[in-house]
Parts: C-alpha cells; sequence; structure tokens
C-alpha cells in the first residue's frame, strides 16, 4: 500500500518535470521559460521527495532527503531571481 | 531491482552520457556548450553511484560537473571570444577546423580504429575466466590501514604515494597559474537574494566539508571531497563581490596552499627518522596519521581550486612595484 | 552482455568522441571541454573494471584511480585556462 501511494507521488512528480522541460523547449520568453522550470524544482522534486520518504524505513535517510529538496529549493529560487534581474536589465545572453 | 528495468537503466543512462557528449562539441555557443558539459558531469555522477563508486560519485559531482563548470564559465565571461575562432567573423556553423575533406575523413577513421583496438583489448581483459582481483588483497589487509572505507585506505595508506604526487601535482599547477597573471575581473557586490543565499549556504558548506572529512574513515566521503566542496564556498563568496573569495591573504594563503604536500612529506619523512619505510604507517598509529594527512590536504584542496577559480595571482600579494614589473604591456616597452 | 562490458564500451565511446574533438575543434575551450570527455571516458573504463556484480564489494584501487584522476583533470582545466588567457593577452599586444 504503502509503495502504491509512494510509485503514485514519484509518478506526479516525474510529470512536472516534464511539463517543465517542454516548457524550457517551448516557451517565447525567458521570464515564461523560468516560471516552468523552478515549478518543476519546487513541486516536481518535492512530489519525488515525498514519495522518496515514503519508501524509507530511516528517519535519518528521510530527513537528508527533505533537506536536499529545502536546498534545491533556495537555490533554484536565488538562481531564478538572479537570470531573470540579469535579463531585465538587458545584459543577459 | 530486476533484470530488464536494470538494463533499461544502464541503456538509458549511457544513452543520455554519450547524447550530452556529442552535444557539449557540437553546440554553436560555447556557453552552452559548458552548461551542457555540467549537466554531463552529473548524470556520469549518476553513472558512478550505478557502479557502486559512492566516493567517485562525490568527486564527479563536485569537482568533475561543478568545480570544473564553474571554471570554464569564468574563463567565458572575461574572454568571450574564448570559444571562438579568432579568424572568423560569425559562424554560422559549429567552430569546427576547417580541415581539407580528406584529412577530416582520415581523422575521422584513425579515432574509429583506434576505438575498435582498444575495444578488443577490452573484450579480452574481461573475458579472463577466474581473474585475480586487488579488491580481495585490500579487503584482507584493511584492518591494518587505520580506516574501514577501503577506497580512502587505498589512496591514503596502501597507495599513500600516488596521493601525494597528486598533492604535487595540483601544487604545481597552482605555481603555474599564480605565476601566469593577475586574477580575473571581480564580481560585483551581490544583492540581497545572493547574499542571504550566501550567508546561509557557506556555514553550511564548511560544516559538510569538515562532515566529509571525517566520515571518509568509514563511509564514502574523504579529503578531496571535502576539499572541493570548501573551494565551492570560496567560489560563492567570490560570486557575491568578495574579492579575497574568503580566503586568507599573504603568507597565510601560502602556507594553506602547500600544506598538503607538506604535511604528507613530514610525516613520511618522520616516519623514515623513526625506522619505518617511507610513509609506511604503524597499524596502531594508522587513522590518526591519516586523519591529520586528510585535514591538511583537504584545506590544500580548498585553497588550490579557489585559487584556480580566481584564475591568477591575488591583487594583494605583491607590491606595487612587483605589479608593475610583472605587467606584460610593461615589459614589451623597455628597450 | 555485462554490466563492466557495457559501460566500459560507453568509455571507449566517450574516449573516441573526445580525442576526435580535441583534434578537429578550433577553440582552445572546446579542446578543454574534448580532453576532459576523453579523460571521463577513460575513468569510465576504470570504473566499470572495478564493478563486480551486484552482490560484490567493488574494487577500490580503479576507483581511487579514477579520483586521483578527475582531481588533476580540474587542475589541469585550470592551467590550461590560464595559459590560453595569457597567450591572448600576449598577441593582443603585438
Amino acid at each position: 500500500m504503502t509503495e502504491l501511494i509512494a510509485g503514485a507521488l514519484i509518478a506526479a512528480g516525474i510529470l512536472f518535470y516534464l511539463a517543465g522541460s517542454i516548457g524550457l523547449l517551448r516557451l517565447p520568453d525567458i521570464y515564461c521559460r523560468l516560471h516552468a522550470l523552478t515549478k518543476a524544482d519546487n513541486l516536481g522534486l518535492g512530489l519525488l521527495v515525498a514519495g522518496l520518504v515514503l519508501l524509507t524505513d530511516d528517519l535519518a535517510v528521510a530527513l537528508k532527503l527533505v533537506l536536499i529538496w529545502l536546498l534545491v529549493l533556495a537555490a533554484s529560487a536565488a538562481g531564478a531571481h538572479l537570470i531573470a534581474g540579469q535579463a531585465r536589465r538587458g545584459e543577459g545572453p | 531491482m530486476d533484470g530488464i528495468a536494470l538494463i533499461l537503466l544502464d541503456a538509458l543512462l549511457i544513452l543520455v552520457l554519450l547524447g550530452l557528449a556529442w552535444a557539449t562539441l557540437e553546440s554553436r555557443d560555447p556557453r552552452r556548450g559548458v552548461v551542457l558539459f555540467i549537466a554531463f558531469g552529473l548524470v556520469l555522477a549518476l553513472v558512478w553511484a550505478r557502479l557502486a563508486a559512492p566516493d567517485v560519485a562525490l568527486a564527479e559531482a563536485a569537482i568533475g560537473a561543478g568545480l570544473s563548470g564553474a571554471l570554464l564559465l569564468a574563463a567565458l565571461r572575461d574572454e568571450p571570444e574564448a570559444g571562438h575562432d579568432p579568424s572568423e567573423p560569425e559562424p554560422a556553423t559549429p567552430a569546427r577546423r576547417r580541415l581539407p575533406s580528406l584529412t577530416n575523413w582520415a581523422l575521422g577513421l584513425l579515432c574509429l580504429g583506434l576505438g575498435l583496438v582498444v575495444t578488443w583489448a577490452f573484450v579480452d581483459a574481461l573475458s579472463v575466466a577466474d581473474p585475480e582481483r586487488l579488491a580481495g588483497q585490500v579487503m584482507a589487509r584493511i584492518v591494518e590501514s587505520g580506516v574501514s572505507n577501503p577506497v580512502t585506505a587505498v589512496l591514503l595508506n596502501f597507495r599513500g604515494y600516488d596521493t601525494l604526487l597528486e598533492l604535487a601535482v595540483l601544487l604545481a599547477a597552482l605555481l603555474g597559474i599564480l605565476a601566469l597573471g593577475p586574477e580575473r575581473g571581480g564580481y560585483a557586490p551581490a544583492g540581497p537574494v545572493l547574499a542571504g543565499l550566501a550567508g546561509w549556504l557557506i556555514p553550511g558548506l564548511i560544516l559538510t566539508g569538515g562532515y566529509l572529512l571525517w566520515v571518509g574513515a568509514h563511509a564514502p566521503g574523504g579529503a578531496f571531497q571535502a576539499g572541493a566542496i570548501l573551494a565551492a564556498a570560496a567560489v560563492i563568496r567570490r560570486l557575491a563581490g568578495d574579492r579575497a573569495a574568503g580566503l586568507p591573504q599573504g603568507l597565510a594563503l601560502r602556507a594553506l596552499s602547500l600544506a598538503g604536500v607538506a604535511v604528507f612529506l613530514g610525516v613520511g619523512l618522520a616516519l623514515l627518522v623513526a625506522g619505518r619505510p617511507f610513509l609506511g604507517f604503524p597499524p596502531t598509529w594508522a587513522g590518526t596519521l591519516i586523519l591529520a594527512i586528510e585535514s591538511a590536504a583537504t584545506l590544500a584542496i580548498g585553497a588550490t581550486l579557489a585559487l584556480a577559480f580566481v584564475g591568477g595571482r591575488p591583487a594583494a600579494w605583491d607590491s606595487p612595484q612587483q605589479r608593475r614589473a610583472l605587467d606584460p604591456t610593461q615589459v614589451r616597452n623597455q628597450p | 552482455m555485462t554490466t563492466a562490458l557495457l559501460y566500459g564500451l560507453a568509455g571507449i565511446g566517450l574516449a573516441v568522441l573526445g580525442l576526435r574533438g580535441s583534434l578537429a575543434q578550433v577553440s582552445l575551450l572546446r579542446r578543454l571541454l574534448a580532453l576532459n570527455l576523453m579523460g571521463s571516458g577513460v575513468f569510465l573504463m576504470l570504473g566499470a573494471v572495478a564493478y563486480r556484480g551486484p552482490g560484490l564489494p567493488p574494487d577500490p584501487v580503479p576507483q581511487a584511480l579514477v579520483l586521483t584522476g578527475i582531481v588533476v583533470a580540474v587542475s589541469a582545466t585550470a592551467l590550461a585556462l590560464a595559459l590560453g588567457r595569457r597567450l591572448r593577452e600576449t598577441q593582443d599586444h603585438d
């Protein structure tokens, strides 16, 4: 039962990643692309981590997984802010 | 995991790996090439995890993907033409050398031939019936080595001389980088977002580096991974506007860079003086000695890789006369 | 086809790709990328040899060699970038 829920969560996470990747390739503007990418990072990774936490018995491993998610959250948010700021100032690639 | 799923995973990983490598070399924009190279490094880290090599996976992710990518991007930032051919105005096709078609084909055939010969040798080597593996010899004597992580035991004890020479290679590369010119341009002081992130990340990175150093004795980890994490902290500080990248200056920095080779060599010579072979750790002291050497090596690797990112001699090192004497434009004007 | 053979062949493919790139590419940066790819291919060959199977612990000696190699590769890349930058500076002053 637990494995079923975990599988569903992981599948949902992968769906978000798919959506993010399609957004990266197909959306017209850098801001739209950043939006798609950060959604994939936040929600997609969050659902993946939730599924993996259900699959493990060790509390330490579960806490480390959540820590990974929080770090990726912070890094992707900061990165998106920096890229968007640079694009808005016109210094972007 | 059952057989079919594992084979599918392997096939997928290898396809993505080779695809990313191809795309890295074929991309028109050099910056895109470098970013694809970083992605390649991360997929390679996954492959290492698949091949039961967690130490190597950590090192590949931190050094091979992270620090290498940062180095290449920093080099591209200061010299955007580094990725282009100086003689071509604006290449419409990927900047491949305009080799005459015959040379191009000959080169391709040569590489293909070399690949086939190596494949033949590799398949031949793998088909030996019951090979003598070094893993058995290592595991038989690992209790004498002072650590329980076999890779750390091999790196710091059984083949410690190779690691000493590797630290010396790092030092030699650093000396070259420092001798070749002043540091690269700095970065603007960070806005609130980057400053806030750095404020949380850098202490966390230092803590993680210390943890990896300690845990390397009995679990995946070790001096190289820890040193790379410390270098990453220095890179973030430099990106946030600190020109010194958080490193000490002057004599302290010089001492830090030499620490790895110095401590390793010192321990080896002390053992010689004590009557044992060079780098022959006595089993009761081996763990302590390895920790001491790894600590010094961590600091040295962190400082070396951070200075590699800085890209040259830090501005604070020389007096103004030395700086004038070593300026390439000045030297040309002398009679 | 065993896992070791599969990844070994992938490593050989990477190494050949990198070799061709390092000879045929134009700019220094691309040649450095190609050399790094070639190095990664060789490391993959070593890592594949180290893998002994799903149950057994892997061979630590090739893994230690790869670890050493990764660090040496990044330091060589850093030195090559510094050399390239200095070369371009002296060419500009001609």
